[in-house]
């Protein structure tokens, strides 16, 4: 997984509440077996006029020539909340971005940020509208994982809290399925144990698929 | 001591290690897979040369893209048929439980299959790759939505790294009112708690209304918690749940039914058990809701009228209800009675069961769909469900009532198959979100009951289900 510790990007806000993973990146625009070719469906339903000729809707805030390149997200409270599609992540970072800053987030989205080397922050409502007319005069926010601190272009500076295991796992870009299985012989004894207990769980033995 | 919760049961019998922080390495005993958020898990798993850890705790279906016509036509769409046939070579490849390919007599919506089959347990935790997955916590399992990359985690470690969520008691207490079902009594949780009121909590589900519904209900219940904000629901199984499971094909037999059965009269919060919230509703006050929004939380009773956002006096909820509004295509205060609908969707891993079938079947019978309707699909869940309902004759009663009677899928849930709405057309249905697009670029959503959706197909308009 690639690292996280420090980035400097434009902030695009998309402040509005409740934005689900459908419509971060709709159903129709994720019919691959890959996670690339996402980038160009996000937020497609309201990206583009008509997402079949991809003709750009002017109003939308990622189409504004001011934003054009940016690499971190303002977003509203529970942002990617909804499907558990990690599309959702796979598209925003194909598109740049690098990290998300919300009040809050869907449950499923947010571990999903983690699992690609996307920050998800939370921060309060106030203070990412604050960033966002910071950001809106022109200038860069730095998100700083290392001291846990997004700088503002107006010179504010906002702490943010993380998971340490999360955040050790950004910044080191740890592969979590490697570090598991360090612990297979804790997971073989858990399973020996168990089927003693609940010998029902392990009954059914694999078959060949059916016909 | 203060006694334990459902779900801290079921949470500390799955605990492989826990970290000084309290993160936890968690057992994983079902592993339900489709074909759209595996595929690349299956990948990560092959390039990295690594091997599925239980292949029998897996239990594998394709759903989301399959259509739900012309099944001897194949799957015409070529990205559908590569996500279904890529779910084809990877389960040749690693193995299943349970595997039934596209055509397959029991092929059906992975939440529908792996209650019927019997491979959904009390006691378990069980994952996929989909955010219904709390559906399952009817049985008393530990169940919910994971991520592609999770997905890779537990093919290859048969475990997942989480923390405990906080719990939340939603006691749902008296008797529902005639007509008034499982998917309102959801729909007005989500009402009061908003879609984020469960938002790092699991939920357990309690009261004499609870107990009184069926599995299938206790299922739809379950099913809606996402969409509350909560990953998991719960319901403390009972002798109703041990009868629907018993002689199911995967559930256990003989002495293991015996043993099995006697653990999971353990699994139930203790009489003094500390939730962290508890949120109370009144059973005979639950009317029947019909959303007017692009929010599960943006629901009313049937009889109510769309809010009108100058009545807000809170920005950011009236800028809301504006967009919502404008999205929808309804002026404000419109009584909710007068919305006229253009198709009617019956079907998602919310309302597919042979219960649901019955219930638009009752309204149905005798009935036609009003001519103004373009389009009634009924969609079963299951193979299974399918069988049962045309042994019933429920698929005469439907094609009477000029209603398509469909193969089983996600169907129009979703649209990622050819069902779908167009652009403006506006639909009652009996799925789980009513988000902008959802079913087809720019649709518009009503979310209601199985027996509403019908009532809605023969009126053309919304229509308060009791007084028909």
């Amino acid at each position: 997984m690639e690292p996280f510790t420090i980035h400097r990007g434009i902030a695009v806000p998309l402040l509005r509440a409740n934005v689900d993973t459908d419509a971060i990146i709709p159903s129709r625009e994720m019919k691959r077996v890959g996670k690339t070719g996402l980038g160009q469906g996000l937020f497609a339903g309201w990206r583009y006029r008509n997402s079949d000729s991809r003709e750009p809707e002017p109003d939308f805030v990622l189409n504004q020539a001011r934003y054009a390149g940016a690499s971190i997200l303002l977003a509203g409270e529970n942002f990617g909340c909804g499907s558990s599609r990690e599309h959702a992540v796979w598209a925003l970072k194909e598109y740049g971005f690098r990290a998300v800053l919300a009040p809050s987030f869907g449950v499923i989205f947010r571990d999903n940020c983690i699992r690609n080397g996307v920050l998800p922050i939370v921060l309060d409502e106030a203070k990412l509208i604050a960033i966002a007319e910071d950001s809106s005069a022109g200038g860069p926010v730095t998100v700083d994982l290392r001291s846990c601190q997004v700088f503002s272009p107006g010179g504010s500076v906002y702490s943010f809290d993380i998971p340490s295991a999360q955040r050790e796992m950004l910044l080191e870009g740890l592969d979590p399925v490697a570090l598991t299985l360090k612990l297979a012989d804790r997971i073989e004894a858990f399973q020996r144990q168990d089927r003693l207990e609940r010998p029902w769980i392990y009954l059914n033995r694999l078959r060949e698929p059916s016909p | 001591m203060t006694g334990k919760t459902l779900y801290d049961k079921l949470w500390q019998s799955h605990v492989v290690r826990e970290e000084a922080d309290g993160t936890c390495l968690l057992y994983i005993d079902r592993h339900l897979v489709h074909e759209v958020t595996s595929p690349q898990a299956f990948e990560g798993l092959r390039l990295a040369g690594r091997r599925a850890w239980r292949s029998d705790s897996i239990v594998a279906n394709p759903d989301h893209n399959t259509p739900t016509d012309h099944w001897d036509e194949g799957i015409k769409d070529p990205v559908s048929r590569l996500q279904v046939e890529t779910l084809d070579a990877n389960i040749k490849d690693v193995g299943a439980l349970i595997y039934f390919p596209f055509k397959h007599a029991n092929q059906g919506i992975i939440h529908v299959i792996g209650p019927e089959n019997g491979a959904t347990l009390p006691g378990m935790t069980v994952v996929c790759g989909d955010s219904h997955t709390s559906t399952h916590g009817a049985f008393g399992a530990l169940a919910h939505g994971i991520g592609t990359s999770e997905v890779e985690h537990v093919l290859a470690t048969q475990t997942l790294v989480a923390k405990r969520s906080r719990t939340m008691l939603i006691k749902v207490e008296g008797q529902l009112g005639a007509g008034v079902t499982a998917k309102d009594v959801a729909l007005a949780i989500i009402g009061k708690i908003g879609t984020a009121g469960g938002t790092g909590h699991a939920v357990e589900f309690a009261g004499s209304a609870v107990r009184d519904l069926s599995m299938e209900g206790r299922m739809t219940l379950c099913n809606m918690a996402i969409e509350g904000g909560a990953r998991a629901g719960l319901v403390a199984p009972d002798d109703k749940t041990f009868a629907y499971l018993e002689g199911r094909q995967y559930a256990p037999k003989g002495q293991a039914w015996q043993d099995a059965v006697a653990y999971w009269k353990t699994l139930r919060s203790d009489t003094d058990a500390k939730f962290d919230a508890v949120v109370e509703l009144d059973a005979a006050k639950i009317e029947p809701q019909v959303t007017w929004g692009t929010s599960p939380e943006q629901v009313l009773p049937v009889g109510a009228k769309v809010p009108n956002p100058a009545k807000e006096k809170d920005p950011v909820k009236r800028a809301s209800i504006e967009r919502a509004l404008k999205y929808m295509g309804i002026a404000a205060d419109t009584p909710i009675g007068e919305i006229k609908v253009d198709k009617v969707f019956v079907g998602s891993c919310t309302n597919s069961r042979i219960e649901d079938m019955r219930a638009v079947a009752e309204i149905a019978r005798g009935r036609k769909k009003a001519a103004s309707v373009k389009q009634v699909l009924i969609v079963p869940g299951s193979g299974q469900v399918k069988r049962q309902a045309e042994a019933e004759g429920l698929d005469k009663v439907f094609i009477d009532a000029g209603f398509e009677w469909r193969e089983p899928g996600c169907s129009m849930c979703l649209a990622m198959n050819a069902d779908r709405l167009d652009p403006g057309e506006r639909c009652a249905s009996t799925s789980n979100r009513n988000f902008e697009g959802r079913q087809g670029a720019g649709g518009r959503t009503h979310l209601v009951s199985p027996a509403m959706a019908a009532a809605a197909a023969i009126a053309g308009h919304f229509v308060d289900i009791r007084s028909l």
